[in-house]
């Protein structure tokens, strides 16, 4: 429970087809990212959370007080909470600085001093000079930051922020990105992002929390989530390849009959993770140091980045398959296509183990 | 291509075969002119009653949880392709001196709605009604719910959301329908003459006159029919340039 400031929240939202099932805790001055894949139950939480959807069950106290629980629903004008929308939705009837000033005057502020804060806020977002125009003839990272200023304005409790630079191109997006990371650190109240992209998630969050089918899979900082995921979705975002077994001392036994050598020791469920670009091929069985050899298939290479990309099935074991990431002249050297076979090695010292938190 | 020309050809016809020399004259005569002022004062006073009855109602039907939903559109509808004579006999049967709730109106009060202006504005609401109500409701459904539900998270009572987000939102669509239902109410000619009936002065509006003149005089019904087609295409596009524009 946070005794004083932040957020702290249950939310269970029961659909036909869907359940979210949630707790979430952001202390004042805290930014949290959802990360999850559409569907996930990303906005439905954020909805939940701003009060444009009712709780099924569950509790949100925001600064200590209680906002909704399975009897309560205050509406969303009666919580101090503010929201940037995915596409940002100013309206388009009113200029920036009446978009800006919408929320103070809703709030009972007199028209003039409205506009006062809301220039203050413009000023701030370095946008003063677009109060005057209509919100269709500002480019997009100008309107993410009225869209900003506009929440910030009611000076809320709780800033929810739905996929806020999925609308801009990517050149704007890295702008945009760290002047956000930088807005969201003056801001002292408690900070929800929702985003897919894993370079967003990174930038902006203090703690990260995973969220797929409804639930919190994986929770922890950008770094930590980075190096240790925990399920095939998380790895496949930040580019890890995940295998899943019981170890004990030195070996990880896969549930295809495979095996894991590792450098230092584990006991229980756990997870291994290693780089594709750990990942080493050879054309013969390498001989030499300690390291994992295992034979594989070739099913697919694409380009990424400078290298190449290799999927390998039957590696460690029948059941499994990972990604090697190797030069082009390698790939010319090896005589690698696709129904070819491969040796595989990984270096022990080069993979991580930890433990399957689900399974712990 | 045909259709167009069907659409023109006879407007054309109308203004070369019109009496251009007697129009001063006919246009200028009381009958002409108090008949335009009646069309134009009705018109427009039916046309803010749909505006006022038929708002409210379009926000109902483009609910998407309203219950019977379509029962209700399809009784809108109904006016719209009724005969208007019909509509007159309906609106007849029901307040007429001796109609279902005409009766028991004149024996309180002693007013009857026939021959009456009042009579002519409730005919040009009946049939222009459900013209603003479609129109409006099509501009609330293309409306993004979404801005209303941002208003809402800015601190906006339900109220202020629909005053300073929902209003200006569907504004250019109110104004469009609104010109729509006048430009209905203008020309309606068989329920005005089957329940006002055809007093000059009181419920003969230029349609009315028209009918009447092509009878004793088909020049001048030819000059009136300009001056009404005139008045409207005037009308349609000053407000064109200031309300519809984002149409």
């Amino acid at each position: 429970m946070v005794g004083h400031g932040g957020l702290a929240a249950t939310l269970v939202v029961r659909r036909p087809d869907f359940v979210l099932d949630l707790a979430l805790e952001v202390a004042a001055g805290e930014v949290v990212v959802l990360l999850g894949p559409n569907g996930a139950g990303k906005s439905t939480a954020l909805r939940a959370l701003s009060g444009l959807l009712t709780l099924s069950a569950g509790q949100i106290t925001i600064n200590g007080v209680v906002v909704a629980d399975s009897t309560r629903h205050r509406p969303p004008h009666q919580r101090p909470v503010g929201v940037v929308f995915q596409d940002y939705l100013l309206f388009p009837h009113l200029s920036v600085l009446d978009n800006v000033a919408f929320g103070p005057m809703s709030r009972g502020t007199s028209r003039s001093a409205a506009r006062r804060i809301a220039e203050g806020w413009l000023e701030r977002m370095s946008i003063l000079d677009l109060a005057m125009a209509k919100p269709r003839l500002v480019s997009g990272g100008q309107a993410q930051r009225v869209a900003l200023a506009r929440a910030l304005a009611t000076d809320p409790e709780l800033l929810l922020l739905d996929e806020p630079l999925a609308a801009l191109d990517a050149r704007t997006r890295l702008l945009v990105r760290s002047e956000l990371r930088r807005h969201l650190s003056d801001f002292g109240g408690a900070a929800v992002v929702v985003t897919h992209d894993p370079v967003d998630a990174t930038v902006l969050a203090d703690r990260l929390v995973v969220i797929e089918h409804g639930r919190v899979v994986q929770a922890g900082s950008p770094s930590e989530v980075a190096r240790r995921p925990q399920t095939d979705y998380v790895a496949r975002l930040v580019g890890l390849n995940l295998l899943r077994g019981v170890a004990s001392g030195h070996l990880v036994s896969l549930p295809g009959g495979g095996t894991v050598q590792l450098a230092q020791s584990a006991t229980g469920p756990a997870y291994v993770a290693f780089s594709p670009a750990a990942v080493a091929l050879f054309a013969r069985r390498p001989e030499g140091s300690p390291r994992n050899v295992w034979l594989g298939l070739v099913t697919s290479l694409e380009p990424h980045g400078a290298g190449v990309r290799v999927e390998i099935r039957g590696a460690p074991d029948g059941s499994s398959s990972i990604l090697a990431e190797i030069t082009p002249a390698a790939v010319a050297d090896l005589e690698i296509v696709p129904g070819s076979s491969t040796w595989v090695a990984v270096k022990a010292s080069d993979i991580e183990v930890y433990p399957d938190q689900a399974r712990d | 291509m045909v259709g167009l020309l069907f659409l023109v050809l006879p407007l054309a016809g109308l203004i070369i075969r019109a009496p251009w020399r007697d129009a001063a004259q006919v246009l200028t005569s009381e009958a002409a002119t108090s008949a335009l002022r009646l069309s134009l004062i009705t018109a427009t006073i039916a046309a803010l009653i749909t505006v006022l009855l038929g708002v409210p109602l379009a926000w109902l039907l483009a609910r998407p949880t309203l219950p019977g939903a379509s029962l209700l559109r399809a009784l809108i509808t109904v006016p719209l392709v009724l005969p208007p004579v019909v509509g007159g006999v309906a609106l007849f049967t029901l307040l007429g001196r001796s109609g279902l709730l005409g009766r028991p109106l004149y024996a309180w009060t002693g007013f009857a709605f026939p021959f009456t202006p009042y009579a002519v504005v409730l005919a040009q609401v009946f049939v222009a009604l459900p013209f603003l109500v479609l129109s409006v409701e099509g501009a609330l459904r293309t409306a993004d719910r979404r801005y209303e539900e941002a208003a809402a998270t800015l601190g906006a009572t339900p109220l202020t959301v629909f005053r300073r987000v929902t209003l200006p939102l569907v504004g250019p669509g109110i104004a469009a329908g609104a010109v729509l239902a006048w430009a209905r109410a203008l020309g309606e000619f068989g329920a005005t003459i089957t329940f006002a009936g055809n007093f000059p002065g009181t419920t003969r509006t230029m349609p009315l006159e028209i009918y009447l003149a092509v009878e004793t005089d088909p020049g001048a019904a030819l000059l009136l029919s300009v001056l009404l087609l005139a008045t409207s295409v005037a009308v349609l596009v000053l407000l064109r340039g200031r309300w519809v524009r984002r149409w």
